[in-house]
């Protein structure tokens, strides 16, 4: 294994209290633990609160700041944290208004942030409520798995909710239009080497030099399928069509992200956008906007996912509304 | 099972589950995430630190204090989840210097409850409760905890086994579907490792 870390077991302290150097003026942490907090914390306003493993920088913590999220709370890579810590993040950002929670599923996750909201209710009389992200296409939706993952669609479920709750928007509205982009964003990725979690020294799965993982999530994981490697335009139109599948966003206006998992060259993931471009030009999906980068990794995997997300008017101003955090501004 | 007991069977689990680390992170990394290992020597570390302090609390509160620190400690799925058995254990046993087989077998039914109704898994979906259910069934049959504990390993081992076979339906294994076939899952073999242990030091 070859990374530029001082300690295999300070890598999460390490990470945040880097970025908290790095925007002192903005983000502050809460001592001894993986909580980041904005410091412009404003009264009245609901309180977002997001999280989970480590490994998906800028998520969640880069995503902290005016218009997007309150709090994130940090596990271990690929970790979830633990109900300790979400329910420390959630008592430091509640200012009465109640705290929506930003949930991706995994049932670590889910398991955590629910114990959590117990958690403060019961101790603190604080109001939570949770939506659960679940884009990921490639895991089928149903009663025989644990059902679809959150991966990168949750930038734009913060983005939103967090545009809505800077409006003044009660609890349950930011809940509902948090919920209105889960029901209207889809994802599906793929990759082409693997990624090392630090303390495990090992990757998650071997990939010969000509062959890629369709379906991958954010954690390393292998896909649901193996296959020969291909060309950028085919790839781009495999996981097009399974999405595309899913939803049809024919004649609809859409946000665009081609999300970058940490190892990927933006050159490559600019000749992806392009033909994302062309395919959806195509088939009168009309782009109103687009995000090329990586907003969702997973450390230094190489691989992109494409995401879309139906638009309506509300979602629109949403969507365009002032943000000012590390890795998202506006 | 006495508290000095409890406490060694404590510290020996730390030990064993240390040298299978890779052993556990090996078999999550084919199927999920490449963690359980880590996470559980993590939790049982924190555990045997406390085990001095252990000597002045009773039974129920030492289980109860593990669960705590597998919540805190080791997080994940699988800390909550063992976690909260571990407090569900501790509450049956109670305010006692020791552990009756009784109490044991009642707080792991609960436990397993407990496990089951925080993540939504039944037996048959390649997860810690296809290993736990039939070592339950053993230990319910058997009136002493020699003979209980002994078939509940055995069961439990291959319980383990035939997970090979199973198509994970729930955790992280589900994600890659059919590919999941053929390999073991981590949660189960964790809970295997540590009845082996509490069974070699009956």
């Amino acid at each position: 294994m070859k990374k530029i870390i001082n300690d295999v077991t300070r890598v999460e302290e390490e990470m945040i209290s880097g970025l908290i150097k790095a925007n002192p003026d903005k983000l502050e942490r809460i001592e001894n633990e993986l909580i980041v907090v904005r410091r412009d914390r404003k009264k009245d306003k609901v309180a977002i609160v997001s999280g989970g493993g480590s490994g998906h920088e800028p998520a969640h913590a880069g995503y902290v700041g005016y218009g997007m999220l309150d709090a994130a709370v940090a596990g271990a890579v690929y970790t979830s944290p633990s109900v300790d810590v979400i329910s420390e993040g959630i008592r430091a950002v509640e200012n009465g208004k109640g705290t929506l929670l930003i949930v991706k599923n995994y049932t670590g996750d889910v398991i955590n942030f629910n114990m959590a909201a117990e958690e403060v209710e019961d101790e603190d009389d604080i109001k939570t409520m949770k939506v659960v992200v679940g884009d990921d296409v490639a895991v089928e939706n149903s009663t025989w798995t644990a059902g679809r993952r959150g991966v990168a669609g949750t930038i734009f479920v913060h983005k939103i909710a967090g545009a809505m709750a800077e409006n003044g928007a009660e609890l349950e509205e930011v809940a509902a239009v948090a919920q209105k982009v889960i029901d209207n964003v889809r994802t599906m990725g793929m990759a082409i080497n693997p990624c090392i979690v630090p303390a495990a020294g090992i990757p998650g799965f071997t990939l010969g030099d000509d062959e890629m993982e369709i379906g991958i999530g954010i954690h390393g994981e292998p896909g649901v399928r193996r296959e020969k490697l291909r060309s950028a335009d085919d790839i781009v139109d495999e996981l097009l069509e399974k999405i595309l599948s899913d939803i049809d966003y024919t004649g609809s206006e859409v946000a665009v992200m081609v999300n970058g998992c940490g190892g990927t060259p933006l050159m490559e993931l600019y000749i992806a956008f392009g033909r994302v471009a062309d395919v959806l030009k195509e088939k009168n999906i009309k782009i109103y906007r687009s995000f090329v980068g990586n907003f969702m990794t997973s450390i230094e995997m190489e691989g992109f996912s494409i995401t879309l997300l139906r638009l309506d008017e509300q979602l629109k101003t949403l969507l365009d509304a002032p943000a000012d955090t590390p890795a998202f501004k506006n | 099972m006495n508290k000095t007991k409890l406490i060694e069977i404590l510290g020996r689990t730390a030990d064993v589950i240390e040298e299978n680390k890779l052993y556990l992170t090996e078999l999550d990394t084919e199927i999920g995430d490449g963690d359980h290992g880590i996470n559980m020597a993590r939790g049982f570390a924190a555990v045997k630190e406390k085990l001095s302090g252990y000597e002045e609390m009773s039974c129920g509160a030492i289980f109860i204090d593990v669960g705590k620190m597998f919540i805190k400690v080791v997080a994940g799925s699988s800390g909550p989840l063992y976690g909260s058995a571990f407090k569900v254990i501790g509450k049956t046993v109670g305010d006692s210097e020791e552990v009756t087989y009784i109490q044991f077998v009642e707080g792991f039914e609960k436990g397993i409850a407990k496990i089951q109704a925080l993540g939504m898994a039944k037996e048959g979906e390649k997860t810690m409760i296809d290993a736990m259910l039939p070592a339950l069934r053993e230990m319910q049959k058997a009136d002493i905890a020699a003979d209980g504990i002994k078939n509940a390993v055995a069961a439990a081992e291959k319980a383990v086994e035939h997970t090979k076979e199973i198509i994970a339906t729930k955790g992280r294994a589900s994600y890659v579907g059919e590919r999941s076939i053929g390999h073991q899952d981590p949660g189960a073999t964790s809970f295997y490792i540590m009845l082996k242990v509490l069974s070699e030091a009956l």
